[in-house]
Order: structure tokens, then C-alpha cells, then sequence
């Protein structure tokens, strides 16, 4: 009833951890597996190892939570075995994420990752993180984003999902020129903004980095949307991503045309419990609405 | 829906403890238990993870000791002075009703959640072996404050300029076969947190340790302190676990993450 398929791999349920949310090793991936999520995101990884922004690094507000974690992670080489441990540890397929910051990089990184054989690679081409190292993500721009796609389709031929930024103009038009660079689905969103939060006692921003991706319930309209504009732009499946937190927000999300739901925040909220808990609320709801099969709400808020 | 910004406010009293470290109180009622920790933030300076040392009648507090850049800036602060925190997180130290007499074993800054731990064990009737160790006499933090209590302050440190020369796990040892002690405690070096585990564990007594990782959200959310290899997040289902469950741990005193999540080894780090 619930399981999909997404570029060939399969899920039990719809859910997906979202990459930079717990993710960081290979034992975390299969515990957020084992707790049952149809399919685990590692943390973006680039070539060299990064420390990320000094903390505070991560805040909350009354609908939601901005961070600017920097994309830490150990780089490939020291990524390759936790990865390779969740590939063979994990119950539910590996996704694996990556990040550079030059196109030809994507390519030679995307060729590193698939030595552990992950299901998918995601290209991280959104993080609003890294914009004053990086200049604009490439995700705010058609030509270099089919650039990043293309670059890596050379490198592997594990089946290819780009990370798109919800902070553009016309984010189908971007989805579609992807989709003929050769993608193989799009994963939207990443976090909004940048925003900042002020904490009003001291008199100054809380993230020593200033701003940070907005991210949690306050985005969820935001991804619908984008989700909705994709799904009329592209054939591509999606990985429904932003401010889900239960299994309504789930449903909600594969009406506006995702095939999977990523979870991020939401973990924040209820705990790892949440990858267990969406896929029976989504159960419950389509029993009691008469729908046999995922697909059969797939899409179905473009039905005129 | 859940919120934990930053609270904001004035220091409303401070103690020294050591020649490098501080307490630091605030009125505010934390809602705390003895082994959780708050995350620490010094506007415009940075943040860091801090066990609750002491909470009572609305006042709660953390000891400071000044190691690092954002420690050392925070020492400085006095009466009045502004600080931040959010909290409190983590697991905290459990006294189960059967238990009659407790032992707890801190080295380093240990000791803080400890002391905290022996006033509320005294309180609710229970007796309380304080075992702390340290470099030399200048280093003890909390014997003082035990005695006061009421607990058996037991010391040890490296040079013997106060207690008996040694460690203190050696301390825990004589006082397990010495006496009725039905829970051990634990915070501190994790060498050290993994000895007492495993002396416990041979006097079949349990025990629970204090594990700490290098921390980002505190939230359990950003993955920095997940552990191998249960994939546990140190931050939300530790820091407190039980000495069994550190013992399963592949990396427990034998190495950590940096803040990239690159491996560490213990031995090969310099202190
Ligand atoms: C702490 C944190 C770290 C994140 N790190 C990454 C990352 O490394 N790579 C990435 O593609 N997205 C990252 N994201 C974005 C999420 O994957 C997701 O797209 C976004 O948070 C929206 O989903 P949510 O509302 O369910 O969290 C991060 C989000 C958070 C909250
Ligand atoms: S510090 Fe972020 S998950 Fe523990």
C-alpha cells in the first residue's frame, strides 16, 4: 500500500530521512533506517573535510528552526566506510549525498561516492549555508545546474537526484532543466531563506554565523508549493521535502506530487519515532478514505 | 509546538570554585535533573555544552572551568553580567526508590552533575559516597560543598597534597568492598568513566557514566554526537547512560568525533 519506487529503488513507506538531519555516520543511518524509514540521506559530503560555523549553530522559534551547521563532515575518504557500513547495515536504501563547489568537482565526487554502491546519489546544489565561500548555490541558476548534472552523470551511473532551492524565481523551469541534463528526480526543498533570528536581550543575532536555512513547519506551504510547480514542470519522481512533521503533512505532500517525503526537522519534534509514526497515520488516513495505493493520491491536487 | 530558543538574562551570583573555574547562578527555574546540561551562550562569543550543577528553590547553576576560548571568556563574567543558555537537555542520572546508598565517582569537572546528584540524593534520605579525583589539592572542586551536605567525601589526587595519593577508581574499589553501595555514578574522563564501569559491573553493582561528545544542536537533530555503534545521539539520549550500554560502545574510551565527524583516537591526542 505504501511501498514506492524511486529510480529503481524501492521503499517500504514513503519516508526519507533528509540528508543533514542525523545522517552523519553509518551507524546513525541504519538506526533512522531501523526505526523505519523507507529510505536514509547521509549529511552533504564534499572532497576535503569541513568544520562547519561555530556554534550556537543551530536555533529555534515557535514554528520552526534556522541553522547554519556549514556543511561539516569529514570529507569522502573518511566518509567512504560509514558509508559502505550503512550500504550493508541498513534495511532501507542509502542515499547519498554530496556537495562541491566547482562543476567538474561534482563529477569527481560523485565517482568517489559510488565505490560504496549507495541506491542514489543526491547533489546538494542548494545549500544557502555556503553562499559567501561559494558565491550563489548553483540551484539558483537553469544553466549551471544542468552543468552539475551533467558533470556527474559522467562520474557514476547510480541513478541521479538533485537538491533544489526553494529561494528562486521559477523553480519548475529550473526543475526541467535538469530533467533534460538527465537527472533522474528532484529532491525539493532545501531550507528557505536565508534567515536570521535576533535574540532581543542581547541584542544580537544568535547564529554567530548571522543567518542560517529556515526549516521545520513554518516552510511546509513553501515546499507544497514548489513540490506542485515541479510536478506540473516534470515527469521526474520527487522527494517531497520541508516542514513535514506528521503523517498529514506527508499526505498533503504526495497530493501535490511527490512519490517520497523527506523528514528533517520533524525529528526536532517527535523524535526518530516520526519514521514510524508517518507511515501508520498514512495508512490509517488512506483506509479510511478509500485510496488502495499511494499512487492513487499521488498528484491528485492537479486534478481540475 | 516546541521551542528552546536562547533565555537571556543577568548572572545572579557567582562563586570560585578553583583558581579556574567558576559557578555561575541564575534566577530562573530550570526544571533540571542532576545530569542534564544546559547549552551555554556568550553573545558575540560562542556556545558550549555545560552539565547543571546544582538547582534549587528557582535558582539553578553550572561550573565553568576555562579550557577553551568560549570557557575562558565566560570565566571572566561577573554579577550582573548577561548570559545565555537553553535547556535542559539530555538524559539525567536515576535513583530508583530501592536504592539506599549511592556512590559517585568524579574526575576532572566531573564532578559538577555529581554534587548536584548527592544533594538530591541526600535529600531524599539516602546516603551518598562523594569520591572525586584530581591533579593535587588546588584542583578539588566540590569536597567542600559535599561535606556540607552530608555525604562521605572521599579524595584522591595524583601528588597526595590532599586525600591519599592515587585514583580514584581505587577509592571506589575499597568503598564497594567496604560498604553497602547499591548504584555507582559517573563523570569525567571517559578512561576513567570506563574503569568504574567495569568495577561496578564486577561487584555486580550498576552503574550509570556520564558520556560526552562534541556537540552542535543539542537538540537531537544536526547527527555531531551520534556514537558507535548504536547510532545514538549523545545529546538527547545521553549524556547519562547506563555503564552496560558505554561498555557496548565501540568508541567509548577508545576515541570521539571532531567537529567535522572526523575519528579521534584517545591515545593519540594530546592533553
Ligand atoms: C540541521 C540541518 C542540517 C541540514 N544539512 C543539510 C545538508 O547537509 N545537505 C542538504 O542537502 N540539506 C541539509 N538540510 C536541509 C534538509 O535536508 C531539508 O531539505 C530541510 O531542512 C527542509 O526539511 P525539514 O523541514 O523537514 O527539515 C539541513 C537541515 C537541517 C535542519
Ligand atoms: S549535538 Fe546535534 S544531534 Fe547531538
Amino acid at each position: 500500500m505504501l511501498s514506492v519506487s524511486l529510480a529503481g529503488a524501492k521503499l517500504q513507506n514513503p519516508t526519507v530521512l533528509a540528508s543533514g538531519v542525523l545522517g552523519t555516520t553509518g551507524a546513525s543511518l541504519i538506526r533512522v533506517a531501523k526505526e523505519g524509514a523507507g529510505a536514509v540521506t547521509t549529511k552533504s559530503i564534499s572532497l576535503e573535510a569541513r568544520k562547519g560555523h561555530p556554534t550556537p549553530v543551530i536555533t529555534t522559534f515557535d514554528a520552526g528552526m534556522i541553522n547554519a551547521v556549514g556543511l561539516s563532515n569529514p570529507g569522502i575518504k573518511d566518509f567512504l566506510p560509514e558509508l559502505e557500513a550503512a550500504v550493508k547495515g541498513s534495511p532501507s536504501p542509502v542515499i547519498a549525498s554530496i556537495f562541491a563547489s566547482t562543476i567538474e568537482e561534482f563529477g569527481e565526487l560523485a565517482k568517489e561516492v559510488s565505490q560504496a554502491k549507495p541506491s542514489l546519489i543526491e547533489l546538494n546544489i542548494s545549500c544557502p549555508n555556503v553562499n559567501d565561500e561559494f558565491g550563489r548555490p548553483f540551484a539558483c541558476d537553469a544553466v549551471s545546474s544542468s552543468e552539475v548534472v551533467k558533470a556527474a552523470k559522467k562520474g557514476t551511473a547510480i541513478p541521479l537526484f538533485v537538491k533544489l532551492s526553494p529561494n528562486v524565481a521559477n523553480i519548475g523551469a529550473i526543475a526541467q532543466a535538469v530533467e533534460k541534463a538527465g537527472a533522474d528526480g528532484i529532491t525539493a526543498i532545501n531550507t528557505v531563506g536565508p534567515g536570521m533570528q535576533i535574540n532581543i536581550e542581547a541584542a544580537m543575532p544568535v547564529l554567530t554565523n548571522k543567518v542560517g536555512g529556515v526549516s521545520g513547519p513554518a516552510i511546509k506551504p513553501v515546499a507544497v508549493r514548489c513540490v506542485y510547480d515541479i510536478y506540473k514542470a516534470t515527469k521526474l519522481p520527487i522527494i517531497g521535502t520541508g516542514g513535514v512533521t506528521n503523517a498529514r503533512d506527508a499526505i498533503e505532500m504526495v497530493m501535490a506530487g511527490a512519490t517520497a517525503v523527506g523528514i528533517g526537522s520533524a525529528v526536532y519534534y517527535g523524535g526518530v519515532e516520526v519514521f514510524s509514526e508517518i507511515p501508520k497515520g498514512m495508512r490509517e488516513f488512506m483506509e479510511s478514505e478509500g485510496y488502495s495505493k499511494i499512487e492513487k493520491m499521488r498528484g491528485i491536487a492537479h486534478e481540475e | 509546538m516546541r521551542n528552546d530558543e536562547f533565555i537571556v538574562m543577568p548572572i545572579a551570583q557567582t562563586k570560585d570554585e578553583t583558581k579556574t573555574s567558576r559557578t555561575f547562578f541564575f534566577d530562573y527555574n530550570l526544571n533540571s535533573k542532576p545530569g542534564q546540561f544546559v547549552m551555554l551562550w556568550l553573545p558575540g562569543v560562542g556556545e558550549k555544552p555545560i552539565s547543571v550543577s546544582g538547582e534549587k528553590e528557582g535558582r539553578f547553576s553550572v561550573t565553568v572551568c576555562a579550557v577553551g576560548p568560549v570557557s575562558k571568556a565566560i570565566c571572566e563574567l561577573k554579577k550582573g553580567d548577561k548570559l545565555g543558555f537553553r535547556g535542559p537537555f539530555g538524559t539525567h542520572y536515576s535513583i530508583p526508590k530501592d536504592v539506599e546508598s549511592i556512590a559517585v565517582v568524579g574526575g576532572g569537572y566531573g564532578s559538577a552533575p555529581l554534587a548536584y546528584l548527592c544533594e538530591h540524593a541526600i535529600a531524599q534520605g539516602k546516603k551518598a559516597y562523594f569520591i572525586e579525583g584530581a591533579r593535587d589539592s588546588a584542583h578539588l572542586l566540590f569536597a567542600k560543598r559535599m561535606e556540607d551536605a552530608g555525604a562521605e567525601v572521599l579524595l584522591a589526587t595524583d601528588d597526595g597534597s590532599e586525600g591519599v595519593k592515587g585514583f580514584p577508581t581505587d577509592l571506589l574499589k575499597d568503598a564497594l568492598k567496604a560498604h553497602k553501595i547499591d548504584r555507582v555514578f559517573s563523570c569525567g574522563p571517559e578512561i576513567m568513566m570506563k574503569k568504574v564501569a567495569e568495577i561496578s559491573a564486577h561487584f555486580n553493582v550498576s552503574s550509570e557514566v556520564s558520556m560526552e561528545r562534541y556537540m552542535k544542536c543539542g537538540i537531537g537533530v544536526c547527527g555531531q554526537c551520534a556514537v558507535d555503534e548504536l547510532g545514538i545521539c549523545l545529546c538527547k539520549e545521553g549524556p547519562v547512560i547506563s555503564g552496560k550500554t558505554a561498555l557496548s560502545l565501540k568508541e567509548f574510551g577508545n576515541y570521539f568525533r571532531d567537529s567535522s565527524g572526523k575519528k579521534i583516537e584517545y591515545n593519540s591526542r594530546r592533553v
